[in-house]
């Protein structure tokens, strides 16, 4: 996957890959973004957890990038990129981690548990290889409804893949044969748990034989390889070809949240190849083969900025939900609504 | 002619594979020839090709399947082969399904057939009730069909409700109850009816036991003590009114159910008549459940584990003596 990135370089100011840039973008402003709500968050403005992509962000942009109108995502609690490169505006986000009422949730679920299911994007449950099925299940019924070139994507990590849930969804949407990539990212830790208490496999795109699907693998800090590989993937899948495994490698260079500080994380594996920045490497890339130069990077930064404290500003400027006036009703037929004395 | 029960839910699904293209059917051994673990679906998937469809046995996978085939305008329905089974999908059903409409304001619109409660020689996994944990969590409508005639009306409204639907279809009835026909009218989910009119004492109970309280209500009516049955139909929502009247009339409750007994359906409804209703009541309210055991396998054991005649009028008698 390596050569390909050198391949486009060796083309001397042609990236690697026609997205390469555009995927730069909303990678740094997941990263910028994603700055400023861990500092939010530190400073005691947002109520709950934080969860960051950062190291993630070149799999995930990747994920969300070659999805369409008409496509399903169903994303997991580090891509933030992914769900950027789908559509999901940056207000969304803000709204959402910040409480306010006008945000997709509506104070009524938080952080990365949002979506807008009419645009495509799942809102993710917190039980891991839960939204797999789900994602089958549009996509079983858009081809009931007569539907055509659609596919569906969704992520999970070494750890989610360890689930029942998720055995069951990767299973279920061979049988109904749908257009699924299913991209799992090995961060090699989930929580605070390393891949020997996580899996015995030697490596887990061996799975997808076993599930029938069509396997590939990939270095997720390397962004022209996690583009090229997953586009193929989503490619392949809207094709009619099997369902898709991508497993890309990287290390999580956060804590879980925000709250945690991955003390645990060893100075051995840090030193990992895996264990690299992929947005600094992107960034790096893009400057050595002069794809930006220093000013246009840092005009870049600088709209970046503004449109993340904008979208911040805004939201924090909004209500918050109040109870009084919530309306308290879990079903949609409101006269089924149970009436607890 | 006359109709059982079980068919009475074959031909709902008939009626709705055929009125409403939205909906297909989801469950295990239900294609083909085979037609179900109890032939619910026995010719469907010959007269609907395409729309009933055999699955893995993964519970968890074909509740989340249903979630997002509804998300996208179907109307799955799933059949679990038994009730027990389902709790492999409970993550599913309560905190995916339960939660959707809430959270993102897209309803969720499926209907889980549960076939439930206990038959002689069924043991521990296949004879459960499991009405009351799922109406314990919310975004749930949980219906318990007790006769041939809501089997019927009752799974065609489940369909057409936007919200997830857990349908408790009793397995005791399938054979054991016929009427002559399919039903013209039909009482709105959400309404309890009272089968017998009473003055005595009120039994609360649904499902099956509506059955066994009847029974009960025959033996005591020779002795001039009329009991009035209320079958709740609907567990959740639970129609306290109807209670709250019946009991009224009878100043007397005793609530019967075939789950286990800490907490659930007979807990809520004395919960809310106490609260509501405490004026009401001429005696303390009482309770009968199955024994907070496992659900035992031979019929010596399962015949005493459930509440039964015997019991109940016992227990009838315990409050009228009050």
């Amino acid at each position: 996957m390596l050569q390909t990135a050198e391949r486009g370089a060796s083309k001397s100011k042609k990236a690697p890959h026609k997205k390469y840039l555009e995927a730069f973008r909303i990678m740094l402003q997941t990263r910028v973004f994603e700055e400023k709500l861990a500092s939010l968050y530190r400073g005691g403005m947002i109520t709950g957890g934080v969860y960051l992509g950062k190291g993630q962000e070149a799999v995930s942009v990747a994920c969300g990038l070659f999805l369409q109108k008409g496509d399903v995502f169903a994303p997991l609690i580090r891509d933030q990129a992914g769900r950027s490169a789908f559509g999901e505006p940056l207000l969304d986000v803000a709204r959402t981690y910040l409480g306010s009422r006008q945000g997709p949730m509506r104070g009524r679920d938080g952080n990365i548990h949002r979506g807008c299911p009419k645009a495509g994007q799942l809102a993710m449950i917190s039980h891991l290889g839960a939204m797999i099925s789900v994602v089958v299940g549009k996509l079983l019924a858009k081809r009931m409804k007569g539907e055509k070139g659609f596919v569906g994507l969704t992520t999970i990590g070494e750890g989610g893949m360890q689930t029942g849930a998720t055995h069951e969804g990767m299973n279920i949407a061979a049988v109904e044969r749908v257009p699924l990539v299913v991209v799992a990212t090995n961060n090699h830790y989930a929580y605070s748990t390393p891949n020997d208490r996580q899996f015995g496999c030697a490596d887990l795109v061996d799975r997808a034989k076993g599930y029938g699907y069509e396997g590939s693998s990939v270095d997720g800090t390397d962004l022209a390889a996690c583009l090229e590989v997953i586009s193929a993937a989503v490619k392949r899948a809207r094709a009619g070809r099997p369902p898709q495994l991508v497993v890309a490698s990287t290390l999580r260079l956060a804590g879980h949240g925000e709250h945690d500080d991955a003390s645990y994380v060893t100075d051995d594996i840090r030193r990992e190849p895996f264990a690299q920045d992929a947005l600094q490497r992107t960034e790096q890339f893009i400057l050595e083969q002069e794809l930006m130069d220093r000013e246009a990077l840092q005009q870049m930064r600088v709209e970046i900025a503004a449109e993340v404290d904008e979208a911040v500003a805004t939201a924090q400027q909004e209500d918050t939900p109040v109870g009084s006036e919530e309306d308290w009703c879990a079903i949609s037929t409101r006269e089924l609504a149970d009436q607890i004395p | 002619m006359s109709v059982t029960y079980l068919e009475a839910i074959r031909e709902a699904q008939t009626y709705l594979l055929r009125e409403d293209k939205r909906v297909f059917i989801y469950g295990q051994d239900i294609a083909g020839k085979f037609g179900g673990a109890f032939k619910a679906t026995k010719g469907l998937a010959e007269q609907f090709p395409g729309r009933v469809l055999n699955t893995p046995i993964s519970e968890d996978a074909m509740v989340g399947t249903a979630i997002g085939a509804a998300m996208e305008g179907m109307r799955p329905i799933v059949e679990m082969q038994f009730a027990d089974f389902s709790s492999i999908a409970l993550n599913q059903i309560l905190n995916n399904a339960g939660t959707q409409y809430w959270r993102t304001q897209v309803p969720c619109p499926i209907t889980i057939r549960l076939p439930s409660g206990g038959t002689k020689g069924s043991g521990p996994f296949h004879s459960q009730s499991m009405e009351g944990i799922y109406s314990h969590y919310p975004g749930l409508v949980v219906l318990t069909p007790a006769t041939v005639e809501d089997a019927y009306t009752m799974l065609i409204d489940a369909v057409a409700i936007d919200d997830p639907v857990i349908y408790c279809e009793h397995k005791y009835l399938y054979y054991h109850l016929k009427a002559d026909a399919l039903p013209k009218d039909r009482l709105p989910i959400g309404k309890a009816r009272v089968v017998r009119p009473g003055r005595d004492l009120s039994i609360v109970t649904n499902s099956a036991m509506v059955h066994e309280a009847l029974a009960v209500a025959q033996q005591f009516s020779a002795d001039g003590i009329e009991i009035e049955v209320v079958d709740l139909r609907s567990v959740k929502p639970l129609d306290t009114d109807t209670v709250l009247a019946s009991v009224a009339r009878t100043g007397r409750l005793l609530c019967v159910g075939e789950a286990f007994p800490w907490g659930g359906v007979t807990a809520e409804v004395i919960a809310r008549v106490t609260t509501e209703g405490f004026h009401l009541l001429d005696a303390a309210p009482a309770r009968i459940n199955a024994k907070d055991t496992p659900i035992p396998y031979h019929p010596n054991l399962w015949s005493e584990h459930r509440p039964n005649a015997k019991t109940i009028a016992a227990k009838v008698r315990q409050v009228l003596a009050e």
